[in-house]
């Protein structure tokens, strides 16, 4: 006798409907409330002391317990690199794969499983170079998928390369004369492809990345986090500019939904929108607030969001938004699969034995007598 | 008057026009009436890889060729005794394959000055008695075809297409064929266009009266069905036995099947047919690329799903990564490569077998995978049932070694019994395995089956079962990350002893040596069964000893192997490549094997494969 597949049985389940009410349809609920330490596993975290991979750790082991979900039905699937190593040490399922197809081998697992919770890791190399094209399919699709992308702006685990989100002219040990390539933005990349969800946050900013991963959690679809990611042994300080006492408040421009857009220690930057469609940072005491931009995470179109990643000097960050940029619903592309399904099981019947027998005769058959 | 009607034995027909004709259509109809009438039938699909190449063009040519008969046969047939030539580039690269004294079909109207330069003729060799020794049929196809839709409300272009079913309705008569499954078949084709359906069905049969009446045949000949065993049949393809063979594996392991896939000539029409089973819960995936195809597949097998990807060579290349990455996971994860020409882009439409070696060992490392290699068109069902039970049951990555003349050739099909399939456990681990130091029950993803080596495999889901796995060396057991030297030796040799021990499950090499007297031995894998099968009939009925041997399992090979080579002084064995099989034997089994290669990106041909071995059996 065999044993049945899990999730088998499950499509019906998962198909759609309550998908918008409940962005967690399908998934399976525990009894008792889970604790940070039933995410912990046994194995010894690797990564260099003092690296912002430990603080994504802890945020997302004291975060998951909120969601109520059963850890059996979490899967961490990661690809290579140091951030990969996240599965390791989460006490779910996990799978650490190969260079940049995560989001592919994910894909195939969230498609099968409408009953997991599905999360992949990936770093900027792994997500943005090697796997850059499974990355962008994968938003476009909107499959039932949370990536945690974290960017610390260099190849770690190979020992220091520039990566695809370093500064122009970075000096690595593969760019002694300085890099020559222009950096990708992740959230303008993931808006480009479609993406249904995007936010970046920040390692040290504990409060701020647990909020964003709450609300990437509650979105039904692909949704894209960008970490930013401090790598102390090969790009220590990258992101200071943006974390010092002294400089964030100028530096970074934190978005809330429903709020007009503005920084500062005493909120006296502002964002807003010039006649000619773009987005600028004006002196609020100058400018008002009635003209503020308001952020509108739940815009359809994805024009502002994507004006607001190009705030962002591309090589000192200067001026970098965070928080959720875009969080729209859109059918995710298992749903939609699994309701063919449905239709089809409607329309014609389960596909059983006698069936399958029929197909496989077709239609023009002869018989031959003894 | 009644015609007269001559019995034959067997027939091969030759239908080549232009890729625009319809030829594939027509010869597919002609293979179903056939098929239908209960005739052993093979047939040889033959076309370019463009679409639609120039029309008129040598490289625009694309022909069907069908061998059928009152007895059972194996190949698609070596030379035609009927060549329909639509045109005269048809005519020009088809008509030395023609041996002299067969019936030559040819569409005069469009033998015209311009169609003749264009493939090099300065004379039409309608005219300049080139063709003599031919029975030459030369018959307006198309202005005839157009004449007989003069009262059909449809465009002279229309008109004109509808040649393809006027030398069909001829050809239907000249050999007895039933016509109502045509009917049928136009009749559902053209359901939402009935002037099309008309003009379709006339043309047809205005064919079909035409060899009735005219005195250019004068005889027409009857094909009586093969005798065979008794049962219900089809006609099927290759690609369409694998979709098939996938469904049927599927529901025998009660595991949902889920296909990823990147659309590649041969292997798309798997895709294809299975996309349309979505009531059996099949998932289908287009992926963005084929590394995707078989990372989503590989997905849902870690899922607890039959993950299944379809590819040919290039594909196959792309995909090694993650194909390694399922060796060290110890998941189930099907490949069908349907090989074609290579390297590189190749020749996507054509056949050939250079595949065997990348099946192998085209990945990094030491990463053994299994290798399933069906022989005929219908057995590719088989082979499909096959990989996937050596896949569940032993937790690998299994390859399918099909090929392009498997693939769109077709024959007909004993109807299998699915309580004949064997039976496919995916045997989930439900409860953990081990007990900890500290005596708690634990889940270890990597201890095994004692007599099969498979790993306990838990899919998402399983409370308490939570685990980690990944392409990082793991400790034997707990599957914990491990850098350790002597369990690094140990999980390479026991992954290769795993798939070694497949071999316990698999039939042994069967030998057909009539007399057990044979002087030589032929060998074979994979898709030149029927070839290599018809050239032994043919040297047996020249009082040749033979014997004959094919590979369907090619990784691990049957457990009687050595034992075979070694008891026959000479073994040949041809191969559609430079010699991979041979390659191995000889390494493997220090056998003097002979070679014998052909990559002309067609199958062997009976006539030629019988002097080759008549020449290896005598050089003794």
């Amino acid at each position: 006798m065999n044993s049945p597949a899990p999730g088998f049985g499950l499509i019906a389940a998962a198909a759609g409907k309550d998908s918008h009410v409940d962005p967690l349809a399908g998934i399976p609920t525990v009894d008792e409330p889970l604790k940070t330490k039933d995410f912990k596993t046994d194995q010894e975290v690797r990564w260099c002391p003092g690296c912002g991979d430990y603080a994504v750790l802890a945020a997302v082991q004291s975060f998951l317990p909120e969601l109520n979900i059963r850890r059996e039905n979490v899967v961490f699937v990661s690809g290579i690199g140091c951030s990969s190593r996240f599965p390791y040490y989460m006490n779910t399922y996990g799978m650490h794969s190969i260079h940049g197809r995560a989001p592919a081998i994910a894909t195939g697992l969230a498609i099968s499983r409408p009953d997991l919770s599905v999360w992949v890791v990936t770093g900027d190399g792994d997500a943005l170079s090697i796997g850059g094209n499974h990355l962008i399919h994968a938003l476009r699709r909107n499959v039932n998928l949370k990536i945690l992308l974290f960017n610390n702006r260099i190849y770690g685990l190979t020992k220091g390369q520039y990566s695809p989100t370093s500064e122009q002219g970075k000096v690595t040990k593969s760019t002694p004369l300085g890099s020559l390539d222009v950096p990708f933005n992740p959230v303008s990349l993931a808006l480009g492809a479609e993406a249904s969800f995007v936010a970046r946050t920040i390692d040290s900013d504990r409060k701020h990345l647990t909020g964003v991963l709450r609300a990437a959690a509650h979105h039904r679809g692909t949704a894209l986090v960008e970490i930013y990611q401090n790598c102390n042994i090969f790009n220590d300080g990258a992101f200071e500019l943006l974390k010092a006492p002294d400089t964030r408040d100028d530096a970074v421009i934190r978005l809330e939904h429903g709020e007009p857009i503005r920084f500062g220690a005493d909120g006296q930057h502002g964002v807003s929108r010039m006649p000619d469609g773009t987005l600028r940072v004006v002196d609020v005491a100058e400018y008002g607030t009635k003209r503020l931009l308001v952020h509108d995470a739940h815009a359809p179109n994805p024009e502002v969001a994507f004006a607001l990643s190009r705030l962002a000097d591309p090589s000192s960050l200067n001026t970098t938004a965070i928080g959720v940029y875009r969080d729209v619903h859109r059918a995710t592309y298992d749903d939609l699969l699994h309701e063919q399904i449905a239709a089809a099981v409607d329309d014609e019947g389960s596909g059983d034995r006698p069936v399958l027998e029929d197909l496989i005769a077709g239609k023009d058959t002869w018989h031959v007598d003894a | 008057m009644a015609k007269q009607v001559v019995q034959l034995d067997r027939v091969i027909i030759r239908f080549a026009g232009d890729s625009g004709d319809g030829m594939q259509l027509t010869g597919d109809r002609f293979t179903s009436e056939t098929a239908m009438l209960g005739n052993d039938l093979a047939t040889l699909p033959d076309f370019p890889a463009e679409i639609r190449a120039p029309a008129g063009t040598l490289p625009g040519v694309s022909a069907f060729q069908l061998h059928f008969a009152d007895h059972d046969i194996m190949t698609p047939g070596d030379a035609p005794n009927v060549l329909v030539a639509m045109n005269p580039a048809a005519l020009k690269a088809n008509l030395h394959d023609l041996p002299r004294g067969s019936d030559l079909i040819v569409n005069t109207d469009e033998f015209t000055k311009r169609n003749l330069q264009r493939v090099g003729y300065e004379e039409s060799p309608m005219e300049d008695g080139s063709l003599e020794a031919y029975r030459v049929h030369a018959i307006p196809l198309t202005s005839m075809t157009v004449g007989a839709l003069k009262d059909v409300d449809v465009t002279r272009k229309e008109a004109e297409r509808a040649k393809n079913m006027f030398a069909l309705g001829l050809l239907c008569w000249l050999y007895h064929r039933p016509t109502e499954g045509t009917i049928a078949f136009l009749e559902k084709k053209f359901a939402s266009k009935p002037t099309l359906l008309r003009a379709n069905t006339i043309a047809f049969e205005a064919g079909w009266s035409f060899g009735e009446t005219t005195e250019d045949f004068s005889v027409s000949y009857e094909i009586k069905p093969a005798p065979v065993r008794p049962g219900q049949y089809r006609n099927i393809s290759g690609n369409l036995a694998m979709a098939y063979g996938l469904l049927a594996a599927s529901w025998r392991s009660e595991l949902p099947l889920f296909l990823g896939s990147y659309p590649i000539t041969p292997a798309s029409d798997i895709l294809h047919e299975l996309s349309k089973h979505k009531r059996f819960g099949v998932r289908t995936f287009q992926a963005e690329d084929e590394i995707a195809g078989v990372g989503a597949a590989l997905g849902a097998a870690f899922g607890g799903h039959l993950g299944v990807t379809t590819t040919s060579g290039p594909g196959l290349a792309l995909k090694a990564e993650t194909v390694g990455l399922a060796v060290s996971l110890e998941l189930p994860l099907v490949i069908c490569d349907i090989q074609r020409g290579g390297p590189s882009t190749g020749l996507p439409t054509k056949t050939e077998q250079s595949d065997l070696l990348q099946a192998l060992y085209g990945r990094n490392g030491e990463a053994p995978v299994p290798i399933v290699a069906p022989r005929s068109p219908s057995d590719c069902f088989d082979a499909a049932v096959e990989a996937v039970r050596i896949a569940v049951t032993y937790r690998t990555p299994v390859i399918v070694l099909s090929d392009g003349y498997l693939a769109n050739g077709s024959e007909p099909w004993r109807i299998p019994d699915l309580d004949a399939l064997p039976a496919i456990d995916p045997a989930f681990a439900t409860e953990p395995n081990h007990t900890a130091a500290d005596g708690a029950a634990e889940f270890w993803p990597y201890l095994r089956d004692t007599e099969t080596l498979a790993r306990a495999w838990a899919a998402p889901g399983t409370a308490g079962l939570e685990h980690r796995i990944g392409g990082l060396e793991k400790q034997d057991g707990s599957g914990n990350v491990s850098y350790d030297p002597a369990n690094h030796d140990l999980m390479v040799r026991t992954r290769q002893a795993k798939v070694d021990r497949i071999a316990a499950s698999i039939p042994p090499l069967e030998v057909d040596d009539p007399g057990d007297d044979a002087d030589i031995l032929v060998l074979g894998w994979g898709s030149t069964y029927g070839p290599i099968g018809a050239a032994v009939r043919r040297c047996r009925d020249a009082g040749l000893h033979v014997a004959q041997a094919h590979f369907r399992h090619l990784n691990p090979l049957p457990d009687n192997t050595e034992h075979v080579l070694k008891r026959y002084r000479t073994i040949l064995l041809p191969e559609m490549n430079l010699g991979q099989l041979a390659l191995l034997l000889r390494g493997r089994f220090l056998v003097d094997v002979i070679s014998y290669t052909q990559v002309r990106g067609m199958p062997f041909k009976a006539a030629e494969l019988a002097s080759v071995i008549q020449e290896a059996a005598t050089d003794e």
